[in-house]
């Protein structure tokens, strides 16, 4: 049992979050919660028996301190929408699968797991959880679909319901052939090699006739499978390689795995000796499970977001005085639509009724929010922060402004894997291995022997297969993948390794990325003020809704407030009002007056009581810590540049962080950050890397070479990238940087060791003397010593580079 | 010496029932998810009263 010993705490901790409580108010018992939403959690599990979640982990729940609307959920009332979110039903019984965010331990496991006891229609519910899913099947008279999802919400878990997830089902899917390829090759190797060893340690061809025509036959059998079903993705792609006119690095493995079975059909239908169809085994079962190794990429991760996913399903549609939930892609223009608190605007609209703050920061990159007068426009994108809006829609979802972003041709375009530096090394060793094995086939030809020519020529290509390059670029890309993952950067394939080497230059995103999202800091600069005025100021800022008032209101914490005679709020400019027989004036220069010279413009208010300037409150962003580190040191390695949607009110602290050399421009459209990517590519002749956060940086990830979203929190939801790094992490950017290009290395020295075994290979290969014997030992033992190599160094180098080896 | 080959065959057949034991647990599902059984195994049996 753990207890709660947070009463002796300084500050006391949430029982159900684990969050700091900003008072002791909010209690029951001997427990405290954080917000009402964390205590009505525990009330609904404490009421039903289900206090074991608290049990198995220490403050396992999420935070509650969103509130959802109720009748948020009655889009799934819908038929037709409902029709689009599950799997299957008989009309009685009904099965989908939910996507969950939130899961993240043992206590969530079980806690779903038990949902029937919440939800008496529940007939299974089951976690997947690397994929954070939940399976639920459920009866159709005892519960509904939206009854589940608001039992889900209120209990912390709520869905995460999009589009995106609707249009493409295939999230359900998951690929065992890989897992079936292994078993059948791992089988077949094995038997192969227990045969083959019976004549191996025959002296003088002393086996039977009988048995080793037993055990010839078992061997081309078993070794059927491996080539025709096992080894098919190699052919595979050499072919399309082939097809796209280049020579990839399963080319020459293929022509070797295509010889050697060719070869050893000879020799055992000739009765010259046994071949070489353990090797052959053993070299596809090793780079299958390379192979595996490196695509265990993480499937909690989607790389593939597009606006998609960040919008809702649906949306209220107001109608003849009547609110009906609408499917949004059925939603036309001139609907009049409903949106609430911290709901996402998903179409471009024109502001009917209420009070409407929308933050843009996602979409384009401005930190504070925008105040939107009655009749403005409203682009799609944008989060109302509160209250609740009327919108009429001017254009339908896949016609608005942010939309419009994925039209660009890059997002269509099917990427084909292009030639990395392991396929020009490939090709390159496949033409010198080529050349050797013609060499002491001409070799053989003169000296008139036509047998040796054909073993000399054959021989030669099965040992020097270039599977050993292949085997480690699989298994150390696979194992850097892996300390990268534990250390929150999250790469989508390992191919993106490789190109991590190859930067040159380094784009970055402010809002977000540099930035801290959400939060500004306010520095006040001039006269101190004693309590009574600074009472008198919060009582004055609180009347304005505007962002800066709001985060003066912040900065001066005033618990109580004096009444404001005499309020004036000027739209963009600035409030004054009376409060305790002190006039006050906050605002931009032009509207407060009086002399104060300006350093810069921004985002700066002036302070005026009683007609005197007292001072300014300037709003700054607030910087990621470790930034400066960060940026100064790849300043040395690359040239960096800077887009941002904001304004230019940072510009000297960016030009400082950044240094002289960085170009930077601000005010940037989704559209102009791709343009400026494509152009470094093409005129300048760059590798761009790509950091940014926002769906405003989602053309310019996909542009680049290398796009790197960041992430600030586990359920945060990234635009479509190359990898997703957590915020904490940034910071040490560089260091996943340069441990990559240490990678690089680590390949090509294990590569440079395969080559050595590769000529002591040849060396008895050209003389056509490589008997089988030789070629079984060699071949695993290279294979095996190669993995253990590259494995080692590279996570004993990834201790210079500061990676953390433990989860 | 044709006792090997009895022997053999008999070695092969265990091993093609792993195998067929292996493909079996693959098709079912059990190395989709590494991670919950590891957790849910842990859990008390006691069924929850409604």
């Amino acid at each position: 049992m753990i207890t709660n010993k947070s009463t002796s705490d300084r500050i006391t901790s949430c029982f159900h979050c684990g969050g700091d409580c900003p008072s002791q108010n909010i209690s029951l018992g001997d427990k405290y919660f954080c917000c009402n939403g964390c205590k009505s959690v525990y009330e609904i599990l404490n009421e039903n028996d289900l206090c074991t979640y608290y049990n198995l982990n220490k403050n396992p729940g999420v935070d509650q301190k969103r509130e959802i609307r109720k009748d948020k959920f009655q889009f799934l009332d819908n038929e037709d929408i409902k029709k689009k979110l599950i799997q299957f039903t008989n009309g009685k019984q009904t099965q989908l699968t939910f996507y969950l965010p939130q899961i993240h331990c043992s206590s969530c496991l079980w806690l779903l797991e038990n949902l029937h006891v919440l939800d008496a229609g529940v007939i299974t519910a089951r976690v997947n959880f690397p994929n954070k899913e939940l399976f639920i099947s459920y009866e159709e008279e005892k519960t509904t679909l939206r009854n589940i999802v608001e039992t889900l919400t209120r209990i912390g878990y709520e869905p995460h319901l999009s589009l995106q997830e609707i249009s493409s089902k295939e999230l359900h899917k998951t690929d065992r052939t890989r897992w079936y390829k292994i078993g059948v090759a791992g089988f077949c190797f094995g038997n192969i090699m227990l045969m083959s060893f019976a004549d191996y340690l025959a002296f003088n061809n002393q086996v039977d006739l009988k048995i080793k025509l037993f055990f010839n036959a078992g061997s081309i059998l078993l070794s059927l499978p491996i080539l025709f079903y096992c080894a098919t993705e190699f052919f595979v792609s050499a072919w399309h390689g082939i097809k796209n006119k280049f020579l990839n690095i399963d080319f020459p493995v293929a022509l070797a795995l295509l010889i050697t079975f060719i070869r050893s059909l000879y020799e055992i239908f000739s009765g010259i000796g046994n071949g070489y169809l353990d090797s052959m085994g053993g070299i596809v079962f090793f780079m299958l499970i390379g192979r595996w190794l490196q695509s265990r990429t993480y499937q909690t991760l989607s790389f593939d977001r597009d606006y998609k996913s960040f919008f809702p399903i649906a949306l209220n549609v107001i109608k003849d005085g009547c609110i009906t939930p609408i499917e949004i892609s059925k939603i036309r223009q001139n609907d009049l639509i409903q949106i609430h608190s911290n709901e996402i605007i998903p179409v471009d609209t024109m502001l009917s009724k209420g009070h409407a703050k929308i933050d843009y920061s996602f979409v384009s990159g401005e930190s504070l929010a925008v105040e939107i007068k009655i009749g403005d426009m409203i682009y799609a994108g944008g989060k109302q922060l509160d209250g609740l809006l009327e919108l009429i829609v001017l254009k339908e979802v896949s016609q608005s402004y942010l939309t419009n972003l994925w039209n660009n041709p890059v997002f269509n375009k099917n990427e084909y894997r292009k030639e990395n530096v392991y396929d020009i090394i490939g090709k390159y060793f496949t033409y010198v291995v080529l050349l050797i094995g013609i060499g002491a086939g001409m070799y053989w030809k003169i000296q008139g022997q036509n047998t040796l020519m054909w073993n000399a020529i054959t021989t030669v290509l099965i040992v020097a297969c270039p599977c050993a390059l292949l085997l480690s670029q699989n298994y150390t890309n696979g194992n850097i993948i892996r300390i990268f993952s534990r250390n929150k950067f999250y790469l989508r394939s390992p191919d993106i390794i490789e190109k991590l080497t190859k930067i040159n230059h380094i784009v970055l995103d402010k809002t977000g990325t540099l930035t801290q999202s959400n939060t500004s800091n306010l520095r006040y600069a001039g006269k101190v003020f004693d309590v009574s005025l600074k009472t008198a100021i919060a009582s004055l800022v609180k009347q304005s809704s505007h962002p800066i008032s709001q985060l003066i209101f912040e900065y001066l914490n005033c618990p109580d407030v004096d009444d404001v005679v005499h309020y004036k709020e000027i739209e963009g400019l600035g409030i004054e009002g009376w409060v305790n027989e002190h006039h006050i004036k906050i605002g931009s220069i032009a509207y407060v007056g009086g002399e104060f010279v300006a350093e810069k413009s921004g985002s700066k208010s002036v302070l005026m009581i009683d007609g005197e300037v007292y001072g300014d409150f300037m709003v700054s962003n607030k910087y990621r810590f470790g930034v400066t580190k960060l940026l100064a040191s790849l300043k040395k390695k690359y040239t960096l540049s800077l887009l941002s949607g904001d304004n230019d009110a940072e510009i000297q602290n960016i030009q400082e962080l950044m240094g002289k050399d960085s170009e930077i421009y601000f005010n940037h459209s989704p559209q102009q950050k791709l343009d400026y990517i494509k152009r470094l590519q093409h005129e300048h002749n760059l590798n761009v890397m790509m950091v940014g956060d926002g769906l405003n940086d989602a053309g310019a990830l996909k542009q680049s070479d290398v796009g790197i979203a960041v992430a600030d929190t586990r359920n945060n939801f990234t635009p479509s990238s190359d990898g997703i790094i957590d915020g904490a992490k940034l910071p040490v950017l560089d260091q996943f940087i340069l441990f990559a290009i240490a990678g690089k290395k680590i390949i090509l020295l294990t590569f440079a060791v395969s080559v050595t075994y590769n000529i002591i290979g040849l060396y008895y290969a050209v003389q056509g003397t490589l008997s089988p014997v030789i070629a079984a030992i060699l071949m695993p033992c290279s294979s095996i010593s190669i993995i253990s190599l590259t494995y080692g160094l590279s996570a004993w180098v990834s201790n210079f580079y500061n990676m953390d080896q433990k989860n | 010496m044709s006792v090997i080959i009895i022997l053999l065959i008999v070695s092969i057949s265990i091993a093609g029932g792993f195998l067929f034991a292996f493909l079996w647990s693959v098709k079912d599902g059990q190395f989709d998810d590494d991670q919950s059984p590891a957790h849910r195994i842990l859990f008390d049996d006691k069924k929850i009263k409604k």
